[in-house]
């Protein structure tokens, strides 16, 4: 792992993130930018998807729970080349970027997802899948904190448990901001580690910004059996972006020229 | 004979089991009363059970069926399409994905259980998701041949099949055409009768009463359009006979059809008027709700 070199990745899916809401003037910059490192890990070190595979499911699969955050997935998928879009359709009459994940309009996107919570349920399917095959590949899901407030969440992690989905790894984007506000405020699901227990899951926690932290706990996760694993991801909500960091007005604000120009400017180069 | 369509749902379910080994099972915690048990006597390595969390059941058939494999997902009619139905919209049928809901119990000949368990709103409520294919069978042997048929097509599908026997009106030698409406019973050119699910049978007997010709509409979504224009062309007087609400159901896609043309036969509902059921014996509250032959000849005759 060459962490420059994912940082750099992650620069770039961070500023076509920007682009792209930007251009469409609509989108959720807020926990795409907070969720970008995680995706860079996943596609660029952890996960076995490749132009040769991606068409099928002899692969590893990843489903965005979080469907807002598209952009992220998107720009991910651009940036490890599996997708050829124009990033700037993102949004536009007859994109395969639709608003939300179509996984009809893109081989690479394997879970149709934006009502939230049902991106979990559907990886455990997929995760029940794999073992009915005798298959290997690894499930990832990636759900919001906030999102963690639908019941479903639950049945799933149920679930999970019950049929000892170990091939499935279910990473809590944790950034304690939804749109009315603070998660503390308006209804709280966390902590989330205590639930994860509860239900039976093998808990990592780590810093969702930081690849070392995420290496750290996605190997952890490949080590263990006979559970799923929950990894708690703490991340900054607009990470990258001066002024969208940790607030919660840009969930699902596009930026203006003056706030694309301030964007473009944080995000120049690596620091 | 009587018998009941969850039985033949069993039946060919642990048959299909058998021999597609990309079938899979799901229920929530009712797999004794929808007859999926059977198939898990089968092949127990398919069957999943999702507990009580019917949301749950169709997430993971949605995953599953995005792995490949086809997904029958059965629980109580009100359990299997209300409580999940956002569920099955966005994560079922906008991905066009292979989940075969057969729900059971439908109706309010579910008996004794009440309004809480009888599903009276499920075909509206499916026929609104795009899609969404619909067939409601009237008898064991129309149920056999139909989860057949729905194991075979792609895409989501909703099988409606009740709790109680219900009389046979084919037999094992039937070859159903589930592209066409079944004429069942011709009749003067008088009266027609459009009949859904158990109402079949007691169109049947009414259609004896009033010399009216009677359509077993099984496949409501999609529907045989033409079949059913051509009825109402050739008869004066046209019913829908639905257990189920006359809002969203039968009644609407026939009367939906007729608008869309220049056909003046009156179309006239027979089914739950809009209301909550209660409970009682099957056949009580059949006879309570008007659904049954005698009082659908009353209606008419007026």
């Amino acid at each position: 792992m060459d962490i420059n070199e994912l940082k750099s990745h992650a620069l770039n899916i961070r500023r076509n993130i920007i682009k792209m809401v930007y251009n469409a003037q609509s989108g959720h910059p807020g926990g795409s930018l907070g969720c970008a490192d995680i995706l860079t890990y996943l596609y660029f070190v952890e996960m076995d998807i490749n132009n040769n595979n991606k068409a099928t499911i002899d692969r590893d699969r990843f489903v965005l729970s979080k469907g807002h955050c598209s952009p992220a997935l998107y720009a991910t998928l651009s940036e490890a080349g599996l997708i050829d879009e124009d990033l700037l359709s993102f949004r536009k009459l007859h994109t395969k970027l639709q608003g939300h994940p179509n996984m009809n309009a893109l081989d690479a996107v394997d879970m149709s997802t934006g009502s939230l919570g049902q991106g979990i349920s559907a990886a455990v399917g997929m995760a029940i899948a794999n073992k009915l095959d005798n298959n290997n590949h690894r499930i990832y899901v990636l759900c919001g904190d906030g999102e963690s407030e639908e019941g479903i969440v639950y049945e799933a992690l149920m679930a999970a448990c019950h049929y000892k989905l170990d091939d499935l790894c279910i990473i809590f984007d944790v950034n304690h901001l939804q749109i009315d506000g603070n998660v503390q405020d308006v209804i709280s699901p966390l902590p989330l580690e205590d639930k994860a227990k509860a239900f039976g899951a093998y808990v990592e926690k780590c810093d969702g910004n930081d690849y070392e932290a995420l290496q750290k706990a996605f190997n952890a996760a490949r080590n263990n059996k006979g559970k799923p694993t929950v990894i708690i991801a703490e991340t900054i909500k607009g990470k990258g972006v001066s002024y969208m960091e940790n607030n919660a007005a840009w969930h699902g604000s596009a930026p203006k020229e003056e706030d694309y120009k301030i964007a473009m400017e944080d995000l120049k180069e690596l620091n | 004979m009587a018998k009941e369509t969850r039985a033949a749902y069993g039946e060919v379910l642990s048959q299909l089991v058998k021999e597609n080994k990309d079938i899979v099972v799901l229920d929530a915690d009712l797999s004794k009363s929808t007859k999926t048990f059977e198939a898990k006597k089968v092949a127990p390595e398919r069957h999943f059970n999702a507990g009580i969390a019917e949301e749950n059941m169709m997430g993971m058939a949605a995953g599953l069926a995005a792995s490949g494999k086809t997904v029958f997902a059965s629980s109580f009619a009100m359990f299997a399409t209300g409580r999940p139905w956002e569920i099955i919209r966005n994560s079922i049928c906008y991905p066009e994905l292979n989940v075969k809901i057969c729900a059971t119990h439908a109706g309010v000949s579910v008996g004794e259980d009440g309004a809480s368990h009888q599903a009276c709103e499920d075909v509206a409520i499916m026929r609104a998701l795009p899609n969404m294919k619909i067939f409601v069978p009237c008898d064991y042997y129309e149920t056999k041949a139909l989860i057949r048929h729905v194991a075979e097509i792609k895409g989501p599908c909703y099988v409606r099949m009740g709790r109680g026997k219900v009389e046979d009106v084919y037999d094992e030698n039937t070859v159903f055409n589930f592209d066409k409406v079944d004429v069942i019973r011709k009749g003067n050119g008088e009266i027609v009768l459009f009949a859904m699910g158990l109402m079949v049978q007691e169109a049947l007997k009414a259609g004896e009463v009033l010399d009216a010709t009677v359509v077993n509409v099984s496949n409501i979504k999609p529907t045989d359009e033409e079949g059913i224009i051509e009825l109402l062309k050739t008869h004066s007087r046209a019913y829908t006979l639905e257990e189920h609400t006359i809002i969203g159901g039968l009644f609407s896609l026939v009367a939906e059809i007729k608008a869309r043309t220049d056909i003046a036969t009156p179309v006239t509902p027979i089914g739950i008027n809009d209301i909550f059921g209660e409970s009682g014996k099957m056949a009580d509250v059949l006879e309570f709700y008007g659904l049954t032959a005698d009082h659908i000849v009353e209606k008419i005759k007026g």
